[in-house]
């Protein structure tokens, strides 16, 4: 019961991600190179999407524009409908925050800080007041199965431990987008299984995940695979198994 | 988010980083201490030269007969020179023409021997004068009474003494009401001057003085004086009441070079300058030395702070990744140092208000309330710039540049 009200859906009609000919150059002149070189994706509400690849295909550099940590050379972007490649900073802020639940490879938990102030911090910059934070930050905590660890600082924690805290965080403020790059690249098979079965759960409420993977075990887990090569999607399919 | 909260992370930030936050304070606190400190030592040293000089009379000055100059040529024109007079003395006196001299006393010095039974002592200052000499010369008694204006009109043969005197005279015994033979003279001693003490050479206390028509009329005869003391109305006006008295005798003395002057000024208030030149120079230098420290206790701050800018870069980045604005960033690493800075001023204020009631180098320290203000308010700039500095511009990164900061 708890658990159905911390992953409420939001269930909308419109494309969550709509980008048009992003492009991400570094460098300039000759030894520029395009970490994106004209990638259009569409991603409905609800879907969960793998992105794999070799490396250096520019995986990363996309998920970091669609969650808003960086923009694009040039290209657009919308993300609910409101366009988001031509937002200043300040914006920007309000849309990671309140849209947007980002989880990274190397966790980035704030250090010598408890989980549950962690889990927190998203939402105090919000604007939510603290009862109700606290709340939903015991509610989402309890959701990745660390209820019992909530006053422990990130070094007291297991690598997986620290990841399922950095998912918490993401959930808690009910983002429509779960964005997640290499979240299992440092864990066990173990914890990489509970991830992924929290993953499931959050998808069949009814948000839309998407998750960068080298592992094709993790990739089978969503319902649609999209591979890059040098900055290009070069294939984007619906995974069989799982769409029946 | 309310600025309310932002204080509670920012205070949050402070304990999560104790050993940065005491060593922050640390530095600031040494800082701002030892600048208050040292500026008081300074201040206590110039104000215990000053306080020695005002014991003098610093704002007296001293006429006496001769010019500038010695050895033959002073001599050779001897005959030329007039002599100071009582009437040089009633036109010093004169306020429209001299506004910034407040009185005027004549003097008549001897040498003399004063007896008193098989006791005798040979004062080394032997003066007549007028009452007005008291202030002048920032003579007090300690017992007995004053000669007046009556006593000089009347010649009255009484005089006050000074403590050497009055024991070598009259050892243990109280000396008012008792006679003594001067020169020849008789005196009742009316009065014992307040021991002065030595000050170079001479014993201040080794003291007779009378009236100066008691002086004329029985000791020395009609003569000139010897010298005429002028105080000054007050320590800072002495440069002006010395030109005054030159202007107005050198008009009676028909002087028209300095070359040929006839009398000579000696001026305390030159000797206070110079005293307290070296003294400023003084404090001066403890100044720098604290200025220094500050500097130094600047630099430790930036040192910590700049050394933890990568781990605090980056959680700025995780805070902008998940949400937070620019502002609250900005206000709240600000309220950080802030905090600190203040903290670290406050303490180091109790500090140096401690430290300064003790003495230091044999000076008693006296607190220069400026120097608090400048030291508190310096270290809050330090420690909010260099605090404030980096932050804002790990603000102003894009969460992704954040986050990769190395
Ligand atoms: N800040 C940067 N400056 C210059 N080049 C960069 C920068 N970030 C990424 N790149 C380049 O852009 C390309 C794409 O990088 P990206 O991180 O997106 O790869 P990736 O697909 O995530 O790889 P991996 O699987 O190894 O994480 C790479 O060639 C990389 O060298
Ligand atoms: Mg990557």
């Amino acid at each position: 019961m708890a658990q159905a009200e911390a992953v409420d859906s939001v269930v909308d009609k419109q494309p969550v991600i709509e980008v048009r000919d992003a492009v991400k150059r570094y460098g300039v002149g000759d030894a520029s190179i395009f970490a994106l070189d004209g990638v259009s994706l569409t991603i409905e509400a609800g879907e969960y999407v793998a992105i794999m690849g070799p490396s250096g295909s520019g995986k990363s550099t996309l998920m970091n524009i669609l969650g808003a940590l960086d923009i694009m050379t040039s290209g657009k972007y919308f993300l609910d409908g409101i366009e988001i490649s031509s937002m200043d900073e300040n914006h920007l802020s309000i849309v990671r925050g309140r849209k947007i639940g980002f989880i990274f490879q190397s966790f980035n938990l704030i250090p010598r800080t408890t989980a549950l102030a962690n889990v927190e911090l998203p939402m105090a910059y919000q604007g939510i007041k603290p009862k109700e934070r606290r709340a939903r930050a015991m509610v989402a905590l309890d959701v990745v199965g660390l209820g019992d660890r909530i006053n422990h600082e990130p070094t007291e924690l297991s690598g997986g431990q620290q990841q399922r805290v950095a998912v918490a965080r993401a959930l808690a403020t009910r983002p429509a987008l779960l964005l997640a790059d290499e979240p299992t690249g440092a864990l066990d098979s173990k914890s990489t299984a509970d991830l992924l079965d929290l993953f499931d759960q959050i998808n069949a409420a009814g948000r839309t995940v998407v998750v960068i993977t080298h592992e094709d075990d993790v990739a089978h887990r969503a319902k649609r695979i999209i591979r890059m090569r040098d900055g290009k999607i070069i294939s984007d399919k619906l995974n069989e198994e799982r769409v029946a | 988010m309310s600025v309310f909260e932002i204080i509670r992370f920012a205070i949050r930030g402070l304990f999560t980083n104790r050993l940065r936050t005491a060593l922050t304070t640390l530095g600031i606190m040494i800082g701002v201490a030892s600048v208050i400190i040292l500026l008081a030592v300074g201040n206590g040293s110039s104000k215990a030269i000053q306080a020695s000089l005002d014991r003098l009379g610093t704002n007296s000055l001293q006429v006496r007969s001769g010019g500038g100059g010695f050895g033959p040529r002073a001599r050779a024109s001897a005959s030329s020179q007039k002599p100071l007079t009582i009437l040089d003395t009633v036109a010093l006196a004169d306020k429209t023409q001299a506004p910034d001299i407040k009185q005027v006393a004549p003097i008549v010095s001897t040498n003399g021997t004063c007896v008193v039974g098989a006791n005798t002592s040979t004062p080394s200052t032997f003066y007549g004068t007028w009452p007005a000499y008291y202030e002048a010369s920032n003579t007090s008694i300690q017992k007995g009474s004053y000669f007046t204006n009556d006593d000089v009109t009347n010649a009255r043969r009484v005089a006050l003494i000074g403590q050497t005197t009055a024991t070598a005279l009259f050892g243990t015994s109280n000396p008012i009401g008792q006679t003594m033979r001067c020169s020849g003279i008789e005196f009742t001693v009316i009065g014992l001057t307040s021991v002065k003490g030595a000050s170079g050479f001479q014993d201040g206390d080794s003291l007779v003085l009378i009236p100066i028509t008691t002086m004329e009329n029985t000791i020395t005869g009609n003569q000139a004086l010897s010298s005429i003391l002028v105080e000054a109305t007050k320590s800072t006006t002495t440069t002006a009441a010395q030109s005054e008295l030159t202007t107005i005798l050198d008009a009676r003395h028909g002087i028209t070079g300095r070359k040929t002057a006839d009398f000579s000024v000696f001026n305390q208030a030159s000797l206070l300058t110079t005293a307290s030149t070296s003294s400023q120079t003084f404090t001066t230098l403890l100044g720098m030395v604290a200025a220094i420290s500050l500097l130094v206790g600047g630099i430790g701050i930036t040192n910590i702070m700049l050394v933890t800018v990568i781990e605090r870069t980056r959680e700025i980045g995780i805070r902008k990744a998940i949400g937070a604005p620019k502002a609250a960033i900005l206000t709240q690493f600000l309220i950080e140092a802030t905090i600190l800075s203040l903290l670290g001023g406050a303490l180091g204020v109790v500090a140096g208000l401690i430290g300064s009631h003790f003495t230091i180098a044999g000076t008693k320290p006296v607190i220069v309330p400026a120097s608090v203000f400048l030291a508190f308010g310096v270290s809050i700039l330090i420690g909010v710039f260099f605090g404030g500095y980096p932050a804002s511009r790990a603000a102003s990164l894009r969460p992704i540049e954040a986050l990769r900061y190395e």
